[in-house]
Formats: structure tokens, sequence, C-alpha cells
């Protein structure tokens, strides 16, 4: 029987690595992901998980032992944030490139300068065109469950991708919440054992890996990342379904919350979405027409999703904790490159928050909710915002 | 022509090629000649990994390879990371690794991706006592960029960001002493090596095979493209540069220093003498050389009496 756990979400991922059964594990320290290894290593210590555990000197060579130990064919595992993640960036395209199916588990964190060790999706968002897949948590079970979703989607041979799973900093890495641990023999019986066939070094099989491409040969390697996250998606999607029958637990690309009617829909991820949910009920009791959007996978992003929620409203409001300077939000680029061509197509208008461990409060959603208003009945001014911004210390 | 098994065995180097003809090195390439000495010494047992360097040219592009072992190329510097995690997922798999017959897991890299970019994780990997070979294969400075000085590049080299010119700017730092760095680890094997003396390289090869934990060979591997040297004089160079005691063989084995044949043989030659062969070093002045010669002599002196007092 499953049994729950008060825990924070580093603990939850522990708990999904070790349920997950990685051979190799390497990792570094860093705020706010730490207990992620600290816990790991304790289960190896009190020999609750068999596993290698390669105390590296870097981020850098933690993915790149992972890369190592992934392409001698064992599952495995590590986890970062911010600064980590971005010192690990080259090694990413090399995992994508070389179809390794290795998870991470990232405490979403700003990025320097100045030093900030608190929450936005800058660390992931910024990794978004290295080939990997990209979920992003609203709580702890789903900080939990989403990274044993990832290593069934990327070891799944259509797809042969890596993955990371995003949870806020402190938010939720620190926070304590009842979680569900599935039965080791249930995960096992739904991940299975990685056996890799594509591609992995064994003294019995003589062959060379991510050797010279040359300009007659490297686009097609490219286009084959894209065809296997264009896979990704139907993978994901059929992950999902197979992971409500054994855990009873639903999973969406992108999760709904009252859109139906809604005039405006406030769309955004990780663990602001459960703060937008409740703000929705607060404005629906006020008679406004508004519901909510949780993208939970990132990369492959859920252009066809997107598109069916375009057609339920009239304003599109993306609310984002990362920037992509003189653009936007990433997520409001890519929302606008899902409606491109569309023929009738919402207001869609971008709110940059949050950022650095800044508190989301319903104030700052008011905000956003009088723009869309005002963009609805007069026409889209600007689109990109930044909310709750002391212009009195600009 | 088929050689006869009796002859075989008398030879002093194992008869079977795992390193293909096709590869695509320079002529007088060292780093060729190491790769196939390492591939004559291991056979199958050995599962290379490759940092961008000119060896992942010499290896051959897709879907070409001259090498008959597995072989990955990973990021510049990432060699130590990369045998690491390879060596813990070939454990966890249940392979032996290192040892009589063990499976050995090997890192090849350059000076650059050695000395300089790499020396963390090679750190890393030296530290935490993984059963694997590094083995950095030295031709003193960045040559698959294009001949750029490292910090194991020689005074008073030329190379294309020290090039000499009227305000005299040539390479103006000693050569780093890599070894010295990866024996401050403490690991179990350490030494030097050159192609010009295959036999002893083979032997610490086998060493390094036998010794559990981590090790470290520093093979001297002539570049006749970036030493401006003509290509039929990289053995004799590096012949030199032992004879000199510009490069000595030597070992360091569970604390204990060991210099080799011939190093021990003569009194060193003039360094001249390892100079003269090389265009790298025309632009030298008598004073240029006189500063290297007194730098030589003094860490083969400091050599000697680490032989002697922990020999």
């Amino acid at each position: 029987m499953p049994i729950k756990k008060v825990m924070k979400a580093n603990e939850a991922a522990a708990w999904a690595a070790k349920l997950a059964k990685p051979k190799v594990i390497a990792a570094f320290p860093i705020t706010p992901s730490t207990l992620v290894p600290e816990k790991i290593s304790e289960f190896i210590a009190d020999g609750e998980l068999d596993a290698e555990f390669i105390k590296v000197e870097s981020e850098h060579s933690a993915i790149s032992a992972c890369v190592g130990a992934s392409a001698a064919g064992v599952r495995t595992f590590t986890a970062t944030a911010s600064q980590g993640l971005a010192l690990m960036h080259e090694i990413l395209f090399i995992a994508a490139g070389m179809r390794l199916p290795i998870v991470i588990a990232v405490g979403n964190r700003s990025l320097s300068a100045p030093i900030n060790i608190w929450n936005d999706w800058q660390d992931s968002i910024s990794e978004r065109d290295t080939g990997w897949i990209q979920f992003y948590a609203e709580n702890n079970q789903e900080a939990l469950d989403l990274i044993i979703a990832a290593y069934k989607a990327a070891e799944d041979e259509r797809v042969l991708l890596p993955a990371m799973v995003g949870f806020d900093a402190f938010i939720l890495t620190h926070t304590v919440e009842p979680v569900e641990i599935p039965d080791q023999e249930v995960v096992d019986e739904f991940l299975g054992e990685y056996v890799p066939k594509h591609a992995y070094v064994d003294p019995k099989r003589p062959i060379t890996q991510g050797s010279l491409g040359f300009p007659a040969h490297y686009m097609e390697t490219r286009y084959k990342v894209w065809e296997a996250m264009e896979n990704a998606r139907e993978v994901i999607k059929e992950v999902f379904d197979k992971f409500e029958k054994t855990f009873g637990r639903r999973y969406h690309i992108i999760e709904e919350y009252k859109t139906d009617d809604a005039e405006i829909v406030l769309v955004t991820m990780g663990s602001l979405a459960g703060t937008v949910k409740e703000f929705v009920d607060k404005k629906r009791e006020e008679g406004v027409k508004i519901g909510a959007a949780k993208i939970t996978v990132y990369r492959p992003f859920p252009i066809e999703e997107i598109r069916a929620l375009a057609k339920k409203t009239k304003v599109l409001a993306l609310l984002e904790k990362d920037i992509s300077f003189s653009v936007g939000g990433a997520v409001f680029a890519d929302t606008s490159r899902a409606l491109i061509n569309e023929k009738e197509k919402p207001i869609i208008l971008d709110f940059i928050l949050g950022l650095g461990g800044r508190d989301v409060t319903f104030q700052n959603l008011e905000e956003v909710v009088d723009i869309a208003k005002k963009a609805l009945e007069e026409g889209v001014k600007e689109e990109v915002y930044w909310i709750g911004l002391r212009k009195e210390i600009l | 022509m088929e050689i006869p098994e009796n002859v075989k065995k008398r030879l002093s180097l194992p008869f079977e090629e795992n390193f293909y003809a096709g590869h695509t090195a320079c002529q007088g390439c060292g780093a060729a000649l190491g790769l196939r000495y390492v591939l004559k010494a291991y056979g199958k047992k050995a599962i290379f990994t490759i940092p961008a360097c000119c060896s992942t040219i010499i290896a051959g592009p897709w879907p070409y390879s001259a090498f008959n072992a597995p072989l990955f190329h990973t990021a510049f510097e990432t060699t130590g990371a990369v045998i690491s995690g390879i060596e813990a997922a070939l454990k966890a798999k249940g392979y032996k690794v290192k040892g009589e017959d063990g499976i050995m897991v090997i890192g090849w890299a350059g000076d650059g991706g050695t000395a300089d970019i790499g020396l963390q994780a090679l750190s890393g990997f030296l530290e935490r006592g993984h059963d694997g070979l590094y083995i950095m294969y030295d031709n003193e400075a960045y040559m698959n960029t294009g001949i750029q000085r490292s910090s194991s590049t020689p005074y008073g080299a030329w190379t294309t960001n020290t090039p000499g010119g009227k305000k005299h700017f040539l390479e103006r730092r000693h050569k780093k002493k890599v070894i010295d760095i990866v024996i401050a680890h403490k690991i179990p094997y350490a030494a030097t090596a050159s192609v010009a003396f295959p036999e002893d390289f083979m032997k610490k090869l086998k060493k390094a095979q036998k010794i559990p934990g981590p090790s470290f060979i520093q093979l001297f591997a002539p570049c006749p493209t970036g030493w401006r040297s003509p290509t039929d004089k990289s053995i004799e160079i590096a012949r030199l540069a032992v004879q000199t005691a510009y490069f000595p063989l030597f070992e360091y084995e569970n604390g204990k220093y060991k210099i080799n044949m011939p190093s021990t043989k003569k009194e060193p030659k003039p360094i001249e003498e390892f100079l003269k062969l090389q265009g790298r070093f025309k632009y030298m002045s008598k004073d240029d050389i006189e500063v290297l010669q007194k730098w030589v002599l003094h860490e083969w002196e400091e050599l000697k009496k680490k032989a002697e007092v922990f020999g």
C-alpha cells in the first residue's frame, strides 16, 4: 500500500529517484537543491538504494559523469538549480544529442547577478533549446510523480531524450506537504529496467559515439532530436494515461481550470498555478469570467493544447517568472508561435512577475486582470508588463 | 604477410593492431603512435573517452573510426568526469574494472584538455579514487585549434599566440609540471612516458592496469606540425627530450619515486640538442637557452633528490 509522508519537494524528488532505482547518481551541492542528493546519500547509507554516488567537484562534472554513466547503459539521476544548471549548459546539448535519457530535478531558482537564491524559472527556461523535455511541478506530490513520469517518457524508444523536472525554490523545495509514496513494486512495474538498445559504451561492442559530424550529417542528427521531441508529445500523453491507471493521479500537458466560459485565462506554471486557481475562485465569486491554465509540460511545447485553449477565450494572460530581454517571457514567445497562423486568436498579454523570489499576491493578479480587461475593451497598447515592480527604488 | 607465431612472441610489443590505418593524423604525429600503443596494450579491454582535441579528428569523422575499441567523444573539459561516470556504471553492471584482465576505462586527452581546461575534472577523478587511467598526451600546445600556447608549452617556444616578433614575444613561462599536481593527489600510480620508448610505455600501461585506483600517464608526443619539425624526426626529438632530461622518464608508485632507463643512464645532454631540431625554438636567444637549460637541470636535480629520498 502506498504510504503518505509529510515532506519537502526536495525529499519527494529524492524519493522519486529512490523509486526509479538509478544505478549512478552524480551531484554537487547547490541551494536550494542540496537536500535532494543529501537524502539520496542517506538512502544509500541505509542500504535502501543500491547505486554508485559520485560526489563530483562541480555541476559540470555532475552532468558529465551522468553522460558517461548513461552512455554506459544505466539509469542516472542528478539534481541542481540556477548557476549549477547554467554550468551544465554545454553538456545538456551533448546529453540530448547523444540521446541519453538522464533525469535532472531542478529546484527552480533565479540566476545571478545579483546573487539571489530564491525562486523563478530563469534557470530551466534558459535551457529550453538544449533538447531536454521539461516538466514543471505545482506541488510536492507532482515533483515526485513527474520525476517518475519523466523517466518513463525519456527512456521510451520513440523519444530517448533527457528530461528535467522543475519545482519552485523554497516555495516547494523547502516547504512540507503530505506526499503519497507509491509502492516500489508498482513503480518497478511501471518503469521497468532501463535497457538501452540504441548506443552504449560496452567493452563487447567497439562502437564510437559522439564523433565529429560533418555538415553532410550534422543537420540530420539535429532533425532526429526534433523528431524525438515531436514524438514525446504522444508518448507523454501515453505516460500520463498509464500513470493514472497505475497510481490514480491524473496529469495533463496543460491543466485547465474553469476555462469553459472564461473571457480571460491566466496561464502559468509551477507552484504559481495554485495561487492562480485560488484567485480564479475568488474572481468567479465576484462574477468575473476568468479561468486558469497550468503548463505541466513546457518542452515539447504544447502547441495543440494552447490552440485548443485559445479557442475558448478572449485573452490569454501569461504569468511568467522568466524574461527573454527585448522579447518578454519565453512562454509568451512560444504561445505566440503556437497561435501565429490561427485565423481567430485571443489577445495575448505577457506579465513578468515573481522574479528572484518576489511574492506574487492577489493584488498583483488583480492588476493583471485589470490590464487584461482594459486590453479587451480598448485594444492592446503594450504586450509585456512587469508586475509588482517597486518603481520607487528604480 | 603472415608472421609465424614464434616470431610474434619474440616481438617487444604485442603484434595485434587495434588502431587501424586510415586514421587522419598528420605525418609524424606522436599522439597517433601513442594511441596505437595503448590499443596494443589493452586490445579489446579498453574503453576510450576523448575530449575535443586532435584525437577527435585522428579517430575519424562519422561514420568512420580508426579504433577497434569503444570510443566516447566528449566536451573539452570533461574527460575526468566522464570516465568517472563510465567506471561507476560498468561497476554497477558488474564488470571487472582494472586489475589483471580487467576493463580499462581510459581518458585520453591533450595537454590543454588536461593541464588547463580539464584540470578540475581530472582532479576530481584522481581525488575520488576511480579505477581508471588518464593519459595526457603532451604535445605542448593547443595543436587542434592551430598551435596556441598551453600551460604545458615550454619557455622560449614559438606558438601562434607567442609569435616572437620584434618585441621578442615568445612563451615566457616554464612548462607546468602537471605530473606534480597529479602526484599531490597521492594516487597509487603516476608516470611519464615517451613515444620514443614504447617498451617502457607498454610496461607502464600494464602496471596501470594491475594497480587499483586512479592512474595517470603523461606521454610525451611530438607534433611536427606545431613544433615546426621534420616529420621523420619525431622519435629522435622525443628521445632527445629524455636524454637532455627535459622530459625524464619516471614513475611514482605508492609514494615512491623511480627514475626509469634511459633517464638514469648518463648525464643529461645539452638542451640545444633537443631544441635545434625544432623550428618552434628558433627565435630563442643564447640567454633564453641558458634560462631553459638552468630550469631543466634544476627540475632534474629535484627529481633525482625525490628518487633518492623517496625511492
